[in-house]
């Protein structure tokens, strides 16, 4: 009869858990060891951090500011489709809108990625073909995350042999809630060791969706956000956009402040993606001033910081039709999808 | 006239803010101003001086300056209108205008909240969004008071003192304006005022409110001047309680003047507040607090978190989120809408500033500035940090009044609290940690008027206002407030 003495001691016949990047290499050694690292994370205030965030959305921006806001704001959406009655027909038109927003005007940058699910992935790859816009794919039983581990895994290679660039993960939020924080860990590991390819072209980009509507505190943002990059996630992202509150200003504030001291405290960058309720370009332009101000220019760019939206990129572009011919048009001036 | 200084650009980022100025053509400037006496703007005798925007130091307007025979012809016109009209009239009608006044100040808001910037130098951001909707919300409060006095829990039938004269400073003129005006009236006191020489622009103009509400004549008069109208002030014969928000140098002087006369006096001074951050705090927020209680107003604030208390343990970390946080402050055209940090207020506030960072540098503490570049014009300073101070430093102890920060660590809440509370001062001081009873503990201990827990700077009608020790006696806002205009109510 063997008597466990050391609580830390990892189980016989299970293989290493990948570790997170230095200094916090042993963080994960043990539930217990990982649950007192996330919860000895700096807290959050709400009301200060909503309070701060109502500062930052306060900023006037006008004209050369605001055509440069509304440009780079239009080149990191993520134009999803995510609906039950997706068709590759719809799919085809949404890259058609993806690689000319507005039809009428060379000058309008590219949106950044194609947001799509993984069995259509393939089709928004084909359409998208030689544009340099990248192909996202929701995976892992979004948007709930209810499945087995299993079924989650085969759900990314599918999508990633389908050819997409990137992956929209969603983490098991009962688990965190239940403040199984190892198992959580272990998946976003497993999911980014999914989104490797058999040939050895670079691996899909892994995008961590938090769903923050359902972590509902500041505190439990922070910690999720500090999982997920631990874990090797490329991008934090808020929301599946199917729970309200979605994206809100504190939250990605409090998701910029994470992403901010991490790369202080490991060298590594990673990316953030507000998702869901951007629907305006006020909107849009406050998410950019916060980013700006929070984290600091180094994410200004489609590389690290990314909207996923479907209705913002038409308000982004009547706005910006209005800073060209100084009036506004009207819905008929864009198209529709 | 529409000299703006530019809005120096963050130089490292990609996103350059637009200038967005704030209008100033909806004020009206008048090229010179007479003194509010009697419900008529009439000339004084003194000589005028001028008023500049301390941003750009073009001139504003010719303010006229209120002799002695000035301030006794104000006084006179109060003490008639305490007879006649403001003391025997229905408190519930005192309160109908009480009311007015804060909702033309709502309506008006814009116009105070321009002139505010260009007389005082601070950034409309702050006047627009702090400034004039809590003094709408002063009058508000008071209006609401004015018929329940009896109410109040300062014994039966409280009654009006009489004559209140009341000087204020220039950090805040129209919201000291209304700590001062708001609780006199309701109380049913009549109002001598004298605002600050170097911002007397928006009493001036709550004088024209006080006319568009249809205020009885005598109720408020304002008088313009220095240092000697001010005095003349204090010292009438016929005032009879003196209310003053200033320096603790010409409170002592004021407290002398008023001793063995039958006046009554509350004085709101200076202060050297510690904001404490302990180990635990929301370091984000607790960030944000530090720059709020410093840097609001270019720390021309009397309860100014000036003293940052960091646990040692952590001083680090917070240096470098503090100074990282400060490079993204924004400096310039107060009138500007993105602009954080303003003008200082005069050229002798400015030198006052320089010459205390100097003395800071000399004794041995570390001066750290952004890289911020600073418009040729006006009267600036940059946000400033000393680090290695030390208690017996003299920048850990004057009070600087501007945006100048010193930093102490301490190792125990015991020495934190002995820290803190090693002050000649003790208006205001900041608790930040998440641990409820650590809060309660603590702030228990520390002499100041108000604590702010996780909080800073933050304002309210209802909750009283003052300091211990050389920060001053007496309250302002809340039900403690009305305390210092009644009698029979001590």
């Amino acid at each position: 009869m063997t008597h466990v003495l050391d609580p830390d001691a990892p189980a016989a016949g299970i293989a290493p858990r990948r570790q997170p990047p230095a200094p916090y290499g042993d963080v994960t050694r043990s539930d217990a060891a990982f649950r007192a690292f996330l919860h000895g994370l700096p807290g959050v205030d709400q009301v200060g951090a909503e309070a701060r965030a109502a500062v930052l959305a306060s900023r006037s921006i006008k004209t050369t500011a605001k055509a440069w806001a509304i440009d780079t704001a239009i080149s990191m959406i993520d134009l999803t489709t995510l609906e039950g009655a997706d068709t590759p027909g719809r799919v085809r038109s949404l890259a058609a809108k993806a690689r000319r927003p507005d039809p009428t005007d060379p000058t309008c940058p590219p949106v950044a990625a194609v947001c799509v699910y993984g069995d259509l992935a393939g089709v928004a790859k084909e359409a998208l073909a030689g544009t340099g816009i990248a192909v996202a794919a929701v995976a892992t039983a979004f948007p709930s995350g209810r499945a087995s581990r299993a079924v989650k895994l085969a759900d990314v290679r599918d999508a990633v042999a389908n050819g997409a660039d990137e992956i929209d993960m969603v983490i098991d939020r009962g688990a965190f809630l239940a403040g199984r924080y190892l198992d959580v860990f272990d998946e976003v590991v497993a999911v980014k060791e999914a989104c490797s390819r058999p040939d050895g072209a670079a691996p899909a980009h892994l995008k961590v969706i938090l769903e923050t509507g359902e972590l509902v505190t500041l505190d439990n943002v922070r910690r999720a956000s500090w999982l997920a990059m631990l874990a090797g996630g490329d991008f934090i992202k808020t929301s599946t956009g199917k729970i309200s509150p979605a994206a809100t200003l504190p939250v990605c504030l409090v998701m910029m402040e994470a992403v901010r001291d991490f790369r202080a405290a490991t060298g590594r960058q990673v990316g953030v993606k507000p998702a869901g309720g951007i629907r305006t370009t006020k909107d849009a332009i406050r998410h950019l001033v916060l980013v700006n101000e929070v984290a600091g220019p180094d994410w200004l760019t489609p590389d690290w910081f990314r909207i996923g939206a479907s209705s913002l990129l038409n308000d982004l572009l009547l706005q910006r039709q209005k800073l060209h011919t100084g009036h506004y048009s009207g819905p008929d001036h864009v198209s529709v999808d | 006239m529409t000299d703006t200084p530019p809005s120096p650009a963050q130089p490292t980022s990609p996103f350059q803010y637009a200038p967005a100025p704030e209008s100033r053509s909806i004020v009206d400037l008048a090229p010179s101003h007479g003194l509010f006496v009697d419900g008529e703007f009439v000339d004084a005798t003194g000589t005028p001086f001028k008023t500049v925007n301390p941003a750009t130091e073009e001139v504003l307007s010719e303010i006229a300056c209120a002799s002695d025979a000035d301030v006794d012809r104000a006084v006179k016109a109060a003490r008639r209108a305490f007879t006649r009209t403001w003391g025997p009239m229905r408190p519930a009608d005192r309160g109908k205008y009480l009311f007015r006044i804060a909702r033309l100040l709502q309506e008006r808001a814009r116009e105070f909240a321009v002139l505010e910037s260009l007389d005082n130098g601070k950034p409309i951001r702050e006047s627009r969004d702090v400034d004039v909707p809590l003094a709408a919300a002063h009058f508000f409060y008071h209006a609401g008071w004015a018929d329940k006095l009896d109410w109040a829990g300062l014994g039966p039938g409280p009654r009006p003192l009489g004559v209140a004269g009341q000087v204020i400073p220039w950090n805040f003129p129209l919201l000291m304006l209304a700590w001062k005006v708001a609780p006199a009236l309701a109380t049913g006191n009549t109002v001598v005022l004298k605002p600050a020489e170097t911002t007397p622009l928006t009493a001036l103009l709550f004088a024209e409110v006080c006319r568009q509400a249809d205020l009885p004549p005598g109720v408020v008069n304002i008088v313009t001047g220095a240092g000697d109208t001010g005095r003349a002030v204090v010292e009438h014969a016929d005032v009879d309680k003196v209310a003053f928000t200033g320096s603790t140098e010409v409170g002592r002087s004021i407290a002398r003047a008023v001793a063995g006369t039958a006046k009554r006096l509350t004085l709101e001074l200076g202060g050297k507040a510690a904001n404490i951050v302990f180990d635990d705090a929301p370091i984000d927020q607790a960030v944000e607090g530090i720059v709020q209680g410093i840097f609001f107003n270019q720390g021309h604030v009397c309860c100014a978190g000036s003293r940052l208390l960091v646990q040692e343990n952590v001083h680090d970390e917070v240096i470098a989120s503090l100074q990282r946080r400060i490079g993204t402050l924004r400096l310039g055209d107060p009138l500007d809408k993105n602009t954080d940090i303003g003008a200082i207020n005069s050229a002798e506030q400015l030198a006052r500033i320089r010459e205390l960072s100097d003395i800071g540098e000399a004794e041995g503490a570390h001066r750290w500035q952004p890289a911020c570049e600073l418009p040729d014009r006006g009267f600036w300073f940059p946000p400033t940090v000393f680090t290695e101070v030390s208690p017996a430093h003299r920048i850990a102890r004057d009070e600087v009044f501007g945006p100048v920060l010193s930093v102490l660590t301490f190792r125990t809440p015991d020495e934190a609290v002995a820290k803190a509370n090693n002050s000649t001062y003790g208006l205001s001081a900041g608790v930040w940690t998440e641990k409820g009873s650590r809060i309660l503990a603590v702030t228990d201990r520390l002499r100041a008027g108000v604590v702010w827990a996780n909080a800073f700077n933050q304002f309210d009608p209802t909750s009283p206002f003052g300091g211990y020790k050389q920060s001053g006696y007496g309250r302002e806002g809340g039900r403690q407030g009305l305390a210092a205009y009644l009698e029979g109510a001590q």
